[in-house]
């Protein structure tokens, strides 16, 4: 445990081997290879029915896989059942045991491995005290709000000092804000418990805020893999830059490619694009997708490479942002984020703005 | 509330007020009435509940019977509870269609069903002779044996349905979150999975005593009068020895046990919880 420990657990690693999962004639895992590294923090992102939770309860052992196999640090443990895997899990909907008080919950995996109340009492003391709750262990989960049954549930997953911290949408059930301060305190305790977690959401704002390493599934397919900043800068496919944040997608035709950079035509009209014309179709068509920060608005025609007008037709205020939907000419409907303190147009509805971009502020993604 | 609104309320109720009254509470009160008064005013009914050994016998009897017949079921109703909360969909309907199945046959038709099964040139006597398991024909019938296999046969239900009810709230994450955490099949279930389906146990258990006391007609019929239990003493009481006064005293015995192990049992669980009414 954290105090007193000598910080040289490092964590375990993992493998899943062409893992599938076949529910009659539906794949719901179909092929996965994956590696998460000693100690990291690896979030499985995906939307409803992209094989997330299976791909971790097959990790855990709740479901057994129709295929491939799983190892920790080199064992094969795919027919292992659960108990025998060592593992720390937080279930959605926490799955606190409600007959026992919060003390004795933390204490069951301990209890279960043959160590006596008293013996395991400083163990649970530390554990409570890590997640901040040591002043309700008597108390009854029933009697605990949400975002304090999930702290316990969490001491009840380390207090055993499990080889991997599994986590199935721990933060689903919270109000936002609750939400976003145990985002901090989750990423600091697997800074503290140097645990292998792996993190199951469909929040793209936990997975980027929390990760070492996102993968982004897709009916039961790994879409993209990597760090976060890499996958919201760089996505691969037009599904990863609609998922992880959002994304404008301009389709146009290639035109001239010189220097690094190319030029392509949507709409009529001509845009650059910095990199290689990747992904064109038989017909010369790319996709493009722009994220709404990189859209600098203007009330005058910018000099950015790309610039095109277009009038507002909605706009949310956010306190911080603005958020605003521009019907273009020859773009068709955009959207554009920008601070709201430094807004340089007025938010007004039928408002004719600029919107400009630099050609490496947008990427060529795959239409998929 | 408002006053006048409140005595439309009391008129609304009266009728059933008025039924329980007259076809309820009316009878009791003879019952109690007469029980103190028949053959003389007194409680020389009730000395026999110390003095006579037969009565003795007859409540050790029915005690003894009840205990057995409620643990047998209990446990019996626990498994079939427990199974069909496990398995599928159409399963579970086919297992609840035959847990009820019970109930739409007379309790007539199913005692004399049992008789016939368990006489001594019935099905299982004749089938364990001819398998040449067994030389002499077994007694099973007109005994306890008897009496509890038909006992335990009609309360089994009255055991499945409170028990499954509990079972189906429990929720099977908490099974696998104690797997998860290092518990064995085992031991997920005897310190999570039981725990939880407590409340069903209980309501089952006093469900199946309160009913296996009062008891008439299968212990009458399986017994074939060598299981004398407190109600058919009551009967042979009232019909063939005509005496009143210990019917009575006899049936208001049998009300108050009721009431008695009903308070036990309030000692140590929250009664209006284990029945829903909380």
């Amino acid at each position: 445990m954290p105090e007193g420990s000598t910080g040289a657990r490092s964590g375990h690693a993992l493998s899943l081997r062409n893992l599938s999962k076949v529910y009659g004639s539906l794949a719901a895992v179909d092929g996965v290879d994956l590696d998460v590294p000693r100690g990291s923090f690896l979030t499985l992102l995906g939307p409803s029915g992209s094989g997330k939770t299976t791909i971790l309860m097959s990790i855990a052992g709740f479901v057994e896989p129709s295929g491939g196999s799983i190892l920790l640090d080199d064992t094969d443990i795919t027919r292992f059942p659960p108990d025998k895997r060592n593992f720390g899990m937080v279930f959605q909907g926490y799955a606190l045991f409600p007959h026992m008080t919060v003390a004795d919950n933390i204490w069951f995996p301990l209890k279960v491995r043959g160590v006596s109340k008293a013996d395991a009492s400083a163990k649970i003391k530390n554990a409570l005290e890590l997640v901040q709750m040591g002043h309700l262990a008597e108390r009854y989960p029933s009697q605990l709000s949400g975002g304090q049954q999930q702290r316990v549930a969490l001491a009840r997953a380390i207090v055993f000092e499990p080889d991997l911290l599994l986590l199935d949408e721990p933060l689903s059930a919270l109000d936002k804000k609750l939400r976003a301060d145990l985002q901090w305190e989750l990423k600091s305790l697997h800074q503290r418990l140097g645990t292998t977690f792996i993190y199951v959401t469909h929040d793209q704002e936990e997975a980027l805020s929390m990760s070492d390493t996102i993968i982004i599934l897709r009916d039961g397919k790994i879409e993209q893999q990597g760090v976060p900043g890499e996958l919201y800068e760089k996505p691969a496919t037009r599904f990863v830059a609609d998922f992880l944040g959002k994304s404008n997608f301009l389709e146009g035709t290639v035109g001239e490619v010189k220097d690094g950079a190319f030029t392509y035509v949507c709409g009529g009209q001509p845009l650059v694009q910095a990199g290689a014309a990747k992904h064109t179709k038989m017909s010369g068509q790319v996709l493009i997708a722009l994220r709404p920060e990189k859209i600098a608005l203007t009330t005058e025609r910018p000099a950015a490479t790309n610039a095109v007008s277009g009038q507002i037709t909605a706009f949310n205020y956010y306190g911080s942002a603005y958020h605003f939907q521009v019907k273009t000419e020859a773009l068709g409907d955009l959207i554009a984020t920008t601070p709201a303190w430094t807004c340089a147009i007025e938010p007004s509805i039928g408002n004719t703005i600029w919107l400009g971009w630099e050609p490496d502020a947008s990427v060529v993604v795959r239409d998929r | 509330m408002h006053a006048s609104l409140r005595r439309v309320y009391w008129w609304l109720i009266a009728p059933a007020v008025l039924l329980m009254l007259v076809f309820y509470i009316y009878p009791l009160i003879q019952v109690l009435w007469i029980s103190v008064t028949d053959p003389v005013p007194g409680l020389g009914n009730y000395s026999e509940l110390i003095d006579r050994a037969l009565i003795h016998r007859i409540w050790m009897t029915t005690i003894r019977v009840c205990v057995i017949t409620t643990a047998i079921t209990v446990v019996a109703g626990y498994i079939v509870a427990y199974t069909m909360a496990q398995v599928g969909e159409r399963q579970r309907t086919w297992m609840m269609f035959c847990v009820l199945l019970t109930f739409w046959l007379s309790v007539l038709i199913r005692a004399f069903a049992w008789v016939m099964l368990l006489r001594t040139q019935g099905l299982i006597n004749t089938g364990l002779q001819e398998l040449g398991l067994i030389d002499q024909p077994l007694r099973l019938v007109r005994n306890e044996f008897g009496v509890i296999v038909g006992m335990v046969h009609f309360m089994l239900p009255l055991a499945v349905l409170p028990i499954y009810s509990n079972m189906t709230g429990i929720q099977e994450r908490l099974v696998s979150a104690a797997r998860g955490l290092g518990a064995s099949p085992w031991v997920a279930f005897k310190d999570v999975y039981l725990p939880l389906s407590k409340p069903g146990l209980i309501s089952a258990t006093i469900l199946v005593f309160v009913f296996s006391l009062g008891f008439f007609i299968t212990p009458a019929l399986l017994g074939g009068g060598k299981v004398v239990m407190i109600s058919e003493y009551i009967q042979v009481s009232f019909e063939e020895t005509l005496r009143w006064g210990q019917a009575t005293m006899l049936a208001s015995t049998l009300l108050f046990s009721v009431f008695l192990s009903l308070a036990l049992v309030a000692r140590f669980v929250d009664l209006k919880k284990v029945f829903g009414a909380r």
